[in-house]
């Protein structure tokens, strides 16, 4: 028994579920990571994804073409994070219920929309997903040539944006000015950086990532949208956003972790094994509430997460 | 010229009755435009709306039966609101109280059974409870964000349920996650025949009455309102602020407990893994339309139950999906959240 699940046909496939697992956690995770380094809280997540799992399905459906669903995704995620960005920047009202309004929002007007379109057949539609790419010369490599190196174009792009957003955010200006306006809108402002507009952008930006990886979940992970495609998804890359200290490097770490966990039970699962795979589902969870806990004792949070910037309110 | 947006004179107090009744109003006008696109008739689209879950007996009754989970997750969320105790686990809290319900309800078969149904009640409400102890302990010895908790509990306890049901709690020979039936001493009796309307409704009720009373009359439901308004100021006036906001999580996940137990005892009479349709979220939309107020909670829960009983009429009828509920529900949040904050500002023109 034991002899079947370390071998190397398994390892090759759990390093591709792996990969799959967390390419949406890590595309979510970094649009996350971005909305809350300019001091926003986007609990608009979960629904963000859903949004981005219908869109990118039906227009596929529609169209036939894999990338203009995705696109589509990317525009939807663009307008939901321009509507937090009106409620939680503009108005500045509470981020948390704003951020979970936007959820039940893009939920059930994602549900509604499939249902409109798509009505209630007995067997849901499917589309042809997204073929792996695989990369000559390196594919053939052992073990990681045919799972890292035979992916998925998307979880590619996942993986060169981890590094690309780490750039942005610690080595460009506009990522220096993202920081600011995240710690302190007030020193922004007076350096004569539109505040409210950088958060605005940041949450768009933000918005289309989610999306994406909402995206993924029906165009590559499956080929049909079920309600419960997203199933917290975005929930955990809340969750890995606080265990990566806001950093993309170490939020995309988190998001593999989980995927490690999520592809181990899903081969386990393909063997024949009859494992309790929900503990294994648990486990991500129980880890970052305990990574909360140390979160919490060190204060990296960025200073002005859920403060709206109000120019006469500085005193308050 | 630039809009910005400041503080303005209190309003008086009748105004906080109007804003829910108009950010409803305005979010059913909003739900034109879906419905207009479902190519739904509009006028019979509304009728429907509130035909379907008024206008028969059998209907009115289970727009009852529906309120009642509401009305509790609601009265939940808005307790633990009311204490800035952010507790977005109604949702776990209501799948521990169900699950503790299945287990007695199916398990203990030895006790005399005018006690079992008590028993089952209890439990439940205890072991939601305890699902917000756990972030309320959190909170005030470690300092964990309680929003991002309780939203993470919400999955720890789908996969706890998840385990028992493909485990230990598996109906004998079924694939499914399904627990075996509980025995008919745990179901709530059905007070009204031909219809569904059961014991969890007038318990839901007698919950809101209870919470006013604590809120409006108790030494406690000061405390709790103290930490709300602001908790340095209650901590220099010598309340210990950890202990009440513990046992504001207490009370607010033993609410959602109950919530579940009325889903087992009355509805399913076994544990499922989709046992609730989201009512633990529900309950912050109902809570923030209630202004936090248990009679607001209770009227709003009401009013959420009417738009989902009725909207399987009106989808029948007119072919606009169900799922326009969670539309309207959203928005109605949107628009109250929006509706709240120009009650304290304003908007003002600027000349730069």
């Amino acid at each position: 028994m034991i002899s079947d699940i370390f071998n190397l046909a398994f390892l090759t496939g759990l390093i591709g579920a792996t990969l799959r697992m967390a390419t949406p956690i890590i595309f979510a995770t970094l649009g996350e990571i971005i909305s809350e380094r300019s001091g926003v809280l986007n609990l608009g997540i979960e629904g963000t994804m859903l949004m981005g799992a219908m869109t990118g399905f039906l227009v596929t459906l529609i169209t036939g073409s894999q990338w203009l669903g995705v696109f589509t995704a990317a525009i939807a995620g663009i307008l939901l994070g321009l509507l937090m960005a009106f409620l939680a920047v503009y108005l500045g009202l509470s981020q948390h219920v704003s951020g979970l309004g936007i959820t039940l929002f893009a939920t059930g007007l994602s549900m509604f929309i499939y249902r409109l379109k798509v009505g209630s057949p007995t067997v849901p539609p499917t589309v042809d997903p997204f073929k792996k790419v695989v990369i000559p010369v390196l594919s053939d490599i052992p073990v990681i040539g045919s799972s890292i190196f035979s992916s998925y174009l998307l979880t590619y792009i996942a993986i060169i944006l981890i590094p690309l957003v780490s750039l942005l955010l610690y080595k460009t200006k506009v990522g220096l000015k993202i920081r600011t306006v995240g710690a302190n809108p007030f020193a922004a402002d007076t350096v004569g950086v539109n505040v409210n507009l950088l958060r605005t952008l940041c949450l768009m930006t933000g918005g289309a990532l989610m999306a994406i990886g909402g995206s993924f979940l029906t165009l590559a992970h499956q080929n049909m949208f079920l309600i419960d495609v997203v199933g917290g998804r975005g929930w955990i890359a809340i969750a890995m956003t606080i265990f990566g200290n806001w950093d993309p490097v170490k939020g995309a770490a988190g998001a593999l972790i989980f995927g490690v966990l999520d592809g181990f039970q899903l081969r386990l699962q393909a063997l024949g094994f009859r494992i309790p795979f929900h503990i294994f589902l648990m486990i991500p969870y129980l880890i970052t509430i305990v990574a909360l806990v140390s979160v919490s004792r060190k204060a990296t949070v960025p200073a002005s997460l859920l403060k709206p910037y109000r120019r006469e309110e500085k005193g308050s | 010229m630039s809009l910005s947006i400041v503080k303005r004179k209190p309003l008086p107090g009748w105004v906080k009755l109007l804003i829910p009744l108009g950010a409803i109003l305005v979010a059913l006008l909003f739900s034109a435009i879906p419905i207009v696109i479902a190519r739904g008739a509009l006028f019979k689209s509304y009728y429907y709306l509130f035909y379907g879950a008024l206008g028969t007996r059998y209907n009115l009754l289970e727009t009852f039966v529906k309120a009642s989970p509401l009305i509790l997750t609601g009265l939940s969320v808005s307790f633990a609101f009311r204490a800035r105790f952010w507790n977005i686990g109604a949702e776990g809290q209501l799948l521990a109280g169900a699950t503790v319900a299945a287990w007695i309800g199916i398990y203990f078969v030895g006790i005399p059974s005018f006690l079992l149904l008590p028993l089952t009640i209890i439990g439940g409400f205890v072991a939601g409870g305890f699902w917000a102890f756990v972030p309320a302990a959190l909170k005030t010895k470690l300092k964990v964000d309680d929003v991002v908790s309780t939203l993470l509990l919400n999955y720890v306890m789908i996969h706890i349920m998840g385990t028992l049901l493909f485990g230990p709690m598996q109906q004998p020979g079924s694939s499914w996650p399904r627990s075996p039936a509980i025995l008919d001493a745990a179901q709530y009796p059905v007070l009204i025949p031909r219809s569904r309307f059961h014991l969890g409704i007038p318990l839901a009720l007698l919950a809101v009455l209870i919470i006013w009373f604590i809120n409006d009359r108790t030494v406690f439901g000061y405390r709790s309102k103290a930490v709300g308004v602001n908790i340095r100021a209650a901590n220099f006036g010598g309340i210990n602020t950890n202990s009440v906001i513990i046992c504001t999580a207490l009370i607010s996940g033993g609410l959602a407990g109950l919530a579940g137990v009325g889903e087992v005892c009355a509805i399913q009479y076994k544990l499922i893994m989709d046992i609730s349709p989201g009512y633990g979220y529900t309950g912050i939309v109902i809570a923030m339309l209630g202004n936090l107020h248990p009679l607001g909670a209770m009227f709003s829960a009401f009013f959420l139950s009417i738009i989902n009983v009725g909207a399987q009429t009106m989808s029948r009828m007119t072919g606009v999906p169900v799922y326009i509920v969670g539309v309207i529900e959203a928005v109605s949040l949107i628009i109250m959240l929006i509706f709240l904050l120009f009650t304290e500002y304003r908007l003002r023109w600027e000349r730069k």
